[in-house]
């Protein structure tokens, strides 16, 4: 992901192919807590779509549905057309704390799910090296977590992610742990990455500014029950220096509307 | 089930040497022992106390000890049943530990009990013990099963129950089976825990070895202790318990040591 | 655990495991095993005697008088050593010595000094429980946030005050934790010592049952024992769950 800082990326937005994740009609009860309701959505492949919406509204819960982590209440998710029973190798999960074997180099845990998938010694670690170099940890590659800083553990998280190459990437708040500098560098890494591989990215972010950076569209979530609130698809022209991006009118008014939406359930 | 047992932390953590000076910590080490041993020595000589032998005393009665091989023998004899019973509780307790851990019925019938038998005082049924199976080696191991079992179990089942679920998760995620995710993602985890509470079993297990040997029959360093306090050779009789409380706190200290080595990493390269 | 969609009670087992030991009792499979029922009439039968009650009291205030002194001492040598790096230094290695040390093989010097009676079991309560409650207060100490002190010595307070407003206060859950599991270690404290000592309260009830296999008696005292130290320290553990409560958001 240590693509040039000057991510030269143009993205087709004509969403013209199949949905390759659809949610459909999901809704999600703790006990007596309603965390989300009636969730329908579609993702198609090469499009980054972020879930904003304010703490606790279900965002991590709806990532971990559609990963079969934990099996929704009511309806139902498909991928590629088929119904979700649990976890399946055409999915990644970049988790929000890491989750790093601590015991592990960087090197096995990067290689840790091609490891699962039966991917012999030799090639995993090539994969794995490959990927820890994209990343930007090049060198890193014998160090244990806690010897990592927290932003360079979440790239691991990122690279693990990335290796077993999955064709849907599920990213629960995964810049939270950087330093705003980082963050920025991350960004403009991801967006290589999305123009680079024709994957589908599913990206949970808290920050508007950062979901309309990235996004090709950014589905706003209301407060518990979470449902969904708002579309919003900012025509961003990415190409260029990405520093224009950000004082893009375009960029600025749609961070600006998101924000006078979203102000509603802060009051 | 919320109990005592279970939200107390669940083993005492390693004393980790923390970044002072570790030149000024070990001469102040080194004058605490000394202000300690000086005390005892000034005590023993003014007579405070007619039983109360001086530390020199002590530690040329020990040297004595050493040179005419009672203690080495004593110390063999001693470590027959403690050995023996913290194998047996090593073994059983990580097994049921992990049991139930894992397995709900498991955990449902054994924790109870077992949180009951780590608060209660064991030792009383040190008699019982020695009322059906003598005063042979079997009741001096299984005192010293009694008190080291409970908390290697209990620590074993906790450190299973608190493997931290997104690491779980990110198995799951990856495709692990559930067998893949118990042997390579949930032992793991629980590992450091366990060994800690192997160390907490080891200091118990000593406990039950000395309190079998003062109260069943006097063998090892029990018999020392008894014999030389029964001739009033009192020296001999506080070298050996200083002997025993060394020897615990040398085997408990090397534990630490290979705990610090193969868990903790992080604060071995200090 | 659920059995057909049914949530059984956390500790219903137990009811299953004096179910099995009644069944075993009542089988005669060993005579270390009397019924449970059987022990249960003996309780009755056994608490109203005087023997018990003066059993019960000396242990009781041995009990209580050798943990009072191990909190009395422990948590201000805990805050003085969590304070003061020199004090720190000069006691640590003594406190990790005994902390984990053998402490049964002390008793014997106990017995010579202080005499075959309630002063040695006092004695033996107090070097059970004292070390783990020093331990847990020096670590609760260390773990109060310097702003904290220096918000107190910017508002005026003197040492004594810093000690009950501050370090007492602050470090309260941990100082908690430490006096549970001292008062745990000071229960086995206490029958160990009456065990070795062997001529007062609950360990001379023993030595008199046992030698005269009396197993429905001695059963029926250890359940008394253990039914006090498991009162004991689920007590405890209430007392510092609201604590924890009250001390949450100083996290
Ligand atoms: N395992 C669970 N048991 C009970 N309730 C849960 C569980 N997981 C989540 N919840 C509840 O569901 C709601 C949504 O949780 P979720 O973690 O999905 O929120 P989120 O949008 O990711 O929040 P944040 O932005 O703070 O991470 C919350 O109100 C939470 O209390
Ligand atoms: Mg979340």
């Amino acid at each position: 992901m240590s693509a040039p800082s000057t991510a030269t990326a143009t993205r087709p937005t004509a969403p013209s192919t199949r949905p390759i994740v659809e949610v459909r009609g999901v809704s999600k009860v703790y006990g007596k807590v309603r965390a989300l309701h009636a969730i329908d959505l579609e993702f198609e492949p090469g499009r980054l779509t972020s879930l904003l919406g304010p703490s606790g509204c279900g965002k991590t819960t709806l990532l971990k549905i559609i990963a079969g982590l934990i099996p929704p209440s009511e309806g139902e998710v498909r991928i590629q057309g088929r119904p979700v029973t649990g976890p399946g190798p055409e999915r990644a999960f970049v988790f929000q704390d890491f989750a790093l074997l601590p015991w592990a180099t960087v090197l096995k845990n990067v290689a840790f799910g091609l490891e699962l998938r039966g991917v012999p010694r030799a090639e995993r670690e090539e994969r794995a090296r490959h990927w820890i170099a994209e990343v930007g940890l090049a060198g890193f590659e014998q160090s244990y977590p806690h010897q990592l800083s927290g932003g360079m553990r979440q790239r691991v998280g990122l690279a693990r992610a990335l290796a077993v190459d999955a064709q849907v990437l599920l990213m629960d708040e995964p810049f939270s742990a950087v330093d705003e500098q980082t963050r920025r560098k991350f960004q403009e890494d991801l967006l290589g990455l999305v123009a680079r591989e024709k994957k589908t990215f599913l990206f949970v972010t808290h920050s508007i500014e950062e979901a309309v950076y990235l996004s090709d569209r950014i589905v706003l979530l209301s407060p518990r029950p979470g449902r969904v609130a708002g579309i919003v698809e900012p025509k961003i022209r990415r190409d260029g220096d990405p520093e224009r991006i950000r004082r893009d009118p375009v960029y600025l008014d749609t961070v600006e509307t998101i924000w006078r939406g979203l102000k509603g359930y802060v009051e | 089930m919320r109990s005592a047992a279970l939200d107390e932390p669940a083993a005492v953590p390693v004393e980790a040497e923390d970044g002072r000076t570790a030149l000024g910590g070990a001469a102040l080490r080194l004058l605490s022992v000394a202000i300690v041993l000086g005390l005892w020595e000034v005590a023993g000589r003014g007579g405070v106390n007619p039983a109360l032998p001086a530390f020199s005393e002590t530690a040329l009665a020990a040297l004595a000890m050493l040179a005419d091989g009672s203690l080495p023998a004593a110390f063999l004899v001693t470590l027959e049943p403690l050995v023996l019973g913290l194998a047996i509780s090593t073994l059983l307790g990580v097994g049921l530990g992990i049991a139930m851990g894992l397995w709900r019925p498991a955990e449902w019938l054994g924790v109870p009990v077992l949180v009951i038998l780590q608060a209660a005082p064991l030792a009383a049924l040190v008699p019982l013990l020695t009322f059906a199976y003598g005063i042979g080696l079997t009741s001096k191991t299984l005192v010293v099963c009694i008190m080291a079992l409970p908390v290697i179990v209990l620590n074993a089942y906790r450190a299973i129950r608190h493997t931290p679920q997104s690491l779980v998760e990110m198995g799951r995620v990856f495709l692990a089976s559930p067998r893949i995710i118990v042997l390579r993602i949930v032992l793991p985890a629980a590992s450091p825990v366990i060994f800690a509470g192997l160390r907490l079993g080891v200091a118990a297990g000593f406990i039950g070895a000395i309190l079998a040997e003062l109260l069943i029959t006097p063998t090892g360093i029990g018999d020392l202790v008894t014999y030389h306090q029964s001739v009033a050779d009192y020296p001999r009789m506080y070298a050996a318990i200083a002997a025993i409380v060394l020897a615990s706190a040398l085997t408990i200290g090397l534990l630490e040591r290979v705990e610090i080595r193969l868990f903790r990493p992080e604060r071995a390269g200090r | 655990m659920q059995v057909a969609g049914f949530r059984l009670p956390a500790s219903s087992s137990l009811l299953l495991w004096l179910l099995l030991w009644e069944l075993v009792g009542r089988a005669e499979v060993t005579i270390l095993l009397p019924p449970i029922t059987a022990i249960a009439a003996r309780l009755v039968e056994i608490v109203p005697t005087p023997s018990f009650a003066e059993a019960l009291a000396i242990t009781g205030q041995a009990f209580f008088l050798g943990n009072a002194i191990a909190i009395l001492v422990g948590v201000p040598v805990g805050v003085l050593m969590g304070r003061s790096r020199i004090a720190d230094e000069l006691l640590l290695p003594w406190v990790n010595l005994f902390v984990s040390a053998p402490l049964s093989a002390l008793v014997p010097v106990l017995m010579l000094l202080f005499g075959i009676g309630q002063t040695t079991i006092v004695t033996t309560v107090f070097l059970f429980a004292v070390w783990i409650i020093v331990l847990d207060t020096r670590a609760g100490v260390r773990g109060i946030p310097p702003s904290l002190l220096e918000m107190a010595r910017c508002y005026g307070a003197g040492p004594l005050q810093c000690f009950f407003k501050i370090h007492l206060l602050a470090a309260l859950p941990e100082i908690l934790t430490g006096i549970r599991m001292g008062v745990i270690r000071g229960v086995k404290g206490v029958v160990i010592g009456q065990l070795l000592v062997s001529v007062v309260g609950f360990g001379h009830l023993f030595e008199i049952y046992s030698s005269n296999f009396l197993m429905e008696h001695f059963w029926a005292l250890l359940f008394v024992l253990f039914a006090f130290a498991v009162l004991v320290a689920e007590g405890l553990a209430w007392l510092e769950r609201r604590v924890d409560y009250f001390a949450a958001a100083r996290h």
